[in-house]
């Protein structure tokens, strides 16, 4: 058992695993990058950098058939801490080799917290719009809100995930439970065409008995995994009080006017919506600029002047977003990434990211070994070659010349 | 005589190309040679009428020779001002370049009908015009990844016949009989009809003196002003952007105006009328009038425009394209014959092509005010720039002709690969917003351009020991022990300088989007080389590759480093595909399976390669490439 452990131990720690990582994760990267064609940036992260395993589908079996970005990444940390741990052995030749190799353990880990850790979000703003709150990409979140008291509102939000099942959703805030009938991932809407006499509809009734569902059809569209689309999600759901049924309602995140109704002397609104991260600040839009070259449309820069309150009242000034110049605020990054609506409307990247420091270190580590590593290098070539003009004064090498002299010097290039 | 005849080489070449750097000289009495230096906007930058010419040419024919009717060859300049003022002349250049066979028989063409086979004018293809937009509005709806190679074509045809028609709109608006003379007329009648009150003018335009023509010329300059091409006028030294040079059909708008003539606009309209009349002197007197009033107004301007006019015109990267394939050709030699006397040649070749690079990439720098990588164009300079670069030093220290041969081949390859590139157009182009940060073109790009260019030096440094020792007996234990040397010394400064490229991209990244990270390909492309590189490295140290081993993987480096440097642009997603190509796909995949065709042969058993083959069956055969001094200092090879 023992003999076994410490051969286990001994292939972990080998140079043989590096190389065999090193080749799977090149693998990995690169089949990952040709499949951002068809499955967009997010889906191809999801799939094939936070995963254990990758799996194909091969009919209706999927078969595991490829290390995943955590299973490299976890065995390529477990290698090269490992060989630390039992190899290590501090010499002077080797201390800058050492030092960017612990840079790569520092990198390696940021990565790894970085997918855990970091979330995604936009802010749309139109001219002179205030926003607290930032909307995510891709999920989505059915928000029931209490809208009686004028004062403030009460939210109760639920994922996307729960619409998609057949179970009943009940929370002890709200007075009625919630019944999914059926979900779209990715839908668009119509008006239907008004019924009249003697002219009936060819498409069925809707199964919405209450609100704007009623009157709109649901045209289901292929999921989308473009870097510049979004799914749209649309679900029918029932809402049910203990005495009487509140009515079919269809959500949607094209929805624009709130669905509203009355339930016990309080009134609520519904809505499917991208998931908000509520900030404890404001962003407003004061103005959006797109500036081109001069007698060209090739964008020259993009930049929006905002004003930033704080809500606790301390911070309330201006400020410029545009490209290379993000803002950075209690933990957020704002950037420039977009626009709409005729130059009126920002689009702006909102991404949190407490691991940023990560990388950061891990490039002064591997700079100073790498910087360390060439000078040690240098310094020993140099009293190399000292050592070997005192020795033969007389057959010096005149020049670095003579044609394939062997003393020539030969790692001269780093 | 050997003493001297390296430095007689040299000699020769550094006159050769002084040559390349004298004025050009005017074959007529028109002083082409000033017209071109005449300074415009076009696509955001000011340039001389020079570049425009020359580019537009490239874009539309390929090449930058224009050959009349009569076999009379003509500057780009006096291409253009043919175009711009002789649209009968030019109409019958034969300058468009035609090569599909669908396309030709769309348009009633026979390669025959063509100069070149390929070449037709304007004037044989006027009947079929409306057919060939009615095909490029169609294949407009295809999305651009999806189109077949006659919809690309046909695109590309009709874009290069609007780019001319643009051109032509430029100085004259379409569609009318005399434009000048009607100019002259307007400047006559202009005080007295600005001193009319205008709502008389209004009121029956037709009644008052000079009325209808100007109604007619403000039409034709608004035309003019909304599909010119050029914008020559440079604005008034009191207006806010002095970036916001217009076009001519802008100029006379605002002199109805206002009833100021612009001298510049009036300049243009007297050269061009004199290039159409056939009148030297005026051509010239107008030329002179418009040069002084730029170089009192824009000497900045007009100083960058003259020095690019003559950037132009001597074509240094034509020049060391031309140098590099002596360095290649005399460095082979070397290896058969008198190895000390063509090495010194070819070395000398080599530093003089290097400096001449250099220059061009200094100039270039200069004119656009920018480090030397911007687009893909300039990082192919640059990655053949670094890679010579340190050929150079390889072959300062060693002295065995390799570095010379694998820079002749590496520099031609990327001039080549420049030249091709730049029939997109300009190849200096305006930045586009989020790539506008001077800084980290400087060190980002830089670096990991230099990383490129070490990763393809080690792969065509292998590719040399391949082909020499399996075809030649040329390659000794010694040499072969050197190159070995070379490669595994420069995958050493390719790993560090594509780390650190990388590693400063992912800096970039955070500072601008707020993630170091994003898996975007163009990062991956970067993140291969450098675990690419690793992997040589690692294998190295391990032992578990000797000299033929790291070549094998050096060679296989260059399709990585080629797939990271355009197979991502090719892919059309993510934030870096700002340059998008599809013709090159083709090039690619046929350099790919080169090198895998050179890895399978590399791995013929070596008692098979020529040179080893009598070394073989000593006992002592000393090409085993035993351990080489370490590069960063670990992990020493088994002995």
């Amino acid at each position: 058992m023992k003999e076994f452990l410490r051969s286990l131990r001994d292939s972990l720690i080998s140079l043989k695993l590096t190389i065999a990582l090193l080749v799977l994760g090149m693998v990995l990267v690169f089949t990952a990058t040709l499949d951002q064609v068809n499955l967009g940036i997010w889906t191809v992260q999801e799939k094939y950098f936070r995963s254990f395993v990758i799996y194909a589908k091969f009919g209706p079996v999927a078969l595991p058939i490829f290390p995943g970005g955590y299973t490299i990444g976890g065995l390529l940390l477990v290698n090269v801490i490992g060989a630390y741990v039992y190899k290590f052995k501090f010499i002077w030749r080797k201390a800058g080799i050492l030092l960017s190799h612990f840079g790569l353990i520092v990198l390696l880990v940021g990565e790894l917290l970085t997918g855990l850790w970091q979330r995604d979000y936009f802010m749309r703003l139109d001219e002179g719009q205030t926003r607290n709150y930032a909307q995510s990409f891709r999920d989505h979140e059915l928000a029931i809100i209490d809208i009686t008291d004028r004062a403030f509102d009460e939210v109760v939000a639920f994922p996307e995930k729960l619409l998609t099942g057949r179970r009943e959703i009940q929370h002890a805030k709200l007075p009625f439970r919630i019944i999914p009938d059926s979900f779209y991932p990715n839908a668009l809407l119509q008006v239907r065409p008004p019924e009249t006499e003697g002219h009936r509809s060819s498409f069925p009734p809707s199964i919405a008995t209450a609100g704007a569902g009623q009157h709109l059809l649901v045209a289901p569209q292929p999921i989308t995994y473009k870097q510049d689309e979004r799914n749209l999600p649309t679900a029918f759901l029932e809402i049910k009080a203990p005495d009487r049924s509140l009515g079919m309602w269809l959500v949607s995140t094209q929805l624009n006017a709130p669905q509203v109704f009355e339930y016990a002397d309080r009134s609520y609104e519904i809505a499917l919506r991208p998931v908000r991260s509520y900030k404890p600040f404001s962003l407003t839009l004061l103005k959006f600029s797109h500036d081109r070259y001069a007698g060209t449309q090739i964008p020259k820069n993009f930049s929006s002047r905002l004003r930033l309150q704080t809500t606790d009242g301390t911070e309330d000034r201006e400020v410029l977003v545009y490209m290379n110049n993000p803002l950075r605020h209690s933990g957020f990054t704002f950037y420039q990434s977009g626009f709409e609506n005729n130059d009126r409307t920002t689009i702006l990247q909102v991404v949190h990211n407490p691991s940023w420091l990560f990388p950061y270190v891990a490039t002064v580590l591997m700079s100073v070994g790498l910087t360390l590593q060439f000078c040690l290098h240098l310094f020993s070539f140099v009293g190399h070659r000292r050592a070997l003009t005192a020795a033969k004064p007389s057959s010096a090498p005149t020049a670095a010349g003579t044609r394939g002299n062997p003393s020539t010097p030969a790692a001269a290039t780093v | 005589m050997k003493k001297l005849l390296p430095s007689l080489a040299a000699f020769v070449v550094i006159a050769g190309l002084v040559a390349t750097l004298r004025a050009p000289r005017n074959p007529e009495a028109y002083d082409i040679a000033a017209f071109s230096q005449l300074p415009t906007l076009v696509n955001g930058r000011i340039k001389p009428l020079d570049t425009v010419a020359r580019t537009s040419l490239l874009t539309i024919q390929g090449r930058q020779r224009v050959t009349s009717a009569d076999g009379r060859s003509l500057a780009p300049a006096e291409w253009l001002l043919d175009v711009l003022h002789r649209p009968a002349q030019a109409d019958s250049y034969q300058t468009f370049e035609i090569v599909h066979p669908d396309v030709l028989a769309l348009l009633n063409l026979t390669t025959e009908q063509g100069a070149g086979g390929k070449r037709f004018s304007l004037q044989q293809m006027l009947r079929s015009l409306p057919e060939l937009d009615r095909q490029a509005r169609l294949a407009d709806g295809v999305e651009h990844a999806l189109r077949s190679t006659f919809q690309r074509a046909i695109v590309q045809l009709r874009n290069a016949v609007l780019l001319y028609q643009h051109l032509q709109t430029s100085l004259v608006p379409p569609g009318t009989d005399d434009f000048f003379a009607q100019l002259e007329q307007l400047e006559r009648l202009l005080p007295a009809a600005l001193q009319t009150p205008m709502t008389a003018g209004q009121a029956s335009p037709h009644a008052s003196p000079g009325g209808k023509l100007i109604l007619e010329m403000g039409t034709a300059f608004a035309t003019m002003e909304r599909f010119a091409f050029l914008h020559p006028i440079p604005p008034a030294p009191t207006a806010p952007d002095q970036s916001n040079w217009k076009t001519v059909g802008a100029a006379w708008s605002e002199t109805l105006e206002n009833g100021r003539i612009d001298p510049a606009a009036r300049d243009f309209a007297t050269l061009g009328r004199a290039w159409r009349d056939r009148q030297p002197e005026a051509f010239n007197a107008a030329v002179a009038s418009h040069q002084e009033h730029i170089d009192a107004a824009f000497p900045g301007v007009h100083t960058r425009a003259i020095v690019e006019t003559r950037f132009n015109s001597s074509q240094p990267f034509y020049s060391s394209a031309v140098l590099y394939v002596i360095t290649f050709l005399v460095g082979v030699f070397a290896w058969l014959k008198w190895p000390e006397l063509l090495g010194n040649i070819a070395f000398r070749i080599v530093v003089i092509a290097f400096a001449v690079t250099t220059l061009g990439i200094l100039t270039r720098m200069w004119l656009e005010a920018r480090p030397p990588v911007t687009n893909l164009y300039s990082s192919a300079l640059f990655v053949g720039w670094g890679a010579v670069g340190l050929c150079v030093i390889l072959e300062y220290i060693y002295r065995n002709a390799i570095g010379s041969v694998a820079a002749g081949l590496i520099g031609f390859a990327t001039l080549l690969i420049a030249h091709h590139l730049a029939l997109g157009g300009d190849t200096m182009e305006m930045m586009r917003a989020v790539l506008d940060s001077n800084f980290w073109l400087a060190t980002h790009v830089v670096t990991i351009t230099v990383g490129y260019s070490a990763t393809f030096l080690a792969g065509f440094l292998a590719i040399i020991y391949v082909m020499r020792g399996l075809f030649t007996r040329s390659l000794d234990a010694r040499t072969a022990d050197a190159i070995g040397r070379m490669i595994y010394g420069i995958v050493c400064f390719g790993t560090f300088f594509s780390l650190v490229g990388t590693v400063l991209g992912g800096i970039w990244a955070d500072q601008s989007w707020g993630r170091f990270w994003g898996w975007d390909p163009k990062e991956n492309g970067a993140l291969i080389i450098v675990i690419w590189n690793a992997i040589i490295l690692h294998a190295r140290w391990g032992g578990y590759v000797r000299t033929r081993g790291l070549a094998v993987l050096a060679i296989f480096g260059n399709v990585v480093t080629a797939w990271s440097w355009f197979g991502v642009n090719m892919l059309g997603v993510g934030l870096h595909s700002y340059g998008f190509m599809d013709a090159a796909f083709w090039w690619l995949v046929m350099f790919a399976f080169s090198q895998l065709l050179i890895i399978a042969a590399a791995s013929v058993p070596m008692e098979y390669w020529r040179s080893f083959r009598s070394a073989a069956s000593k006992p002592a055969a000393a090409h085993s490439g035993r351990s080489s001094p370490p590069c960063l200092g670990v992990h020493r090879s088994r002995p």
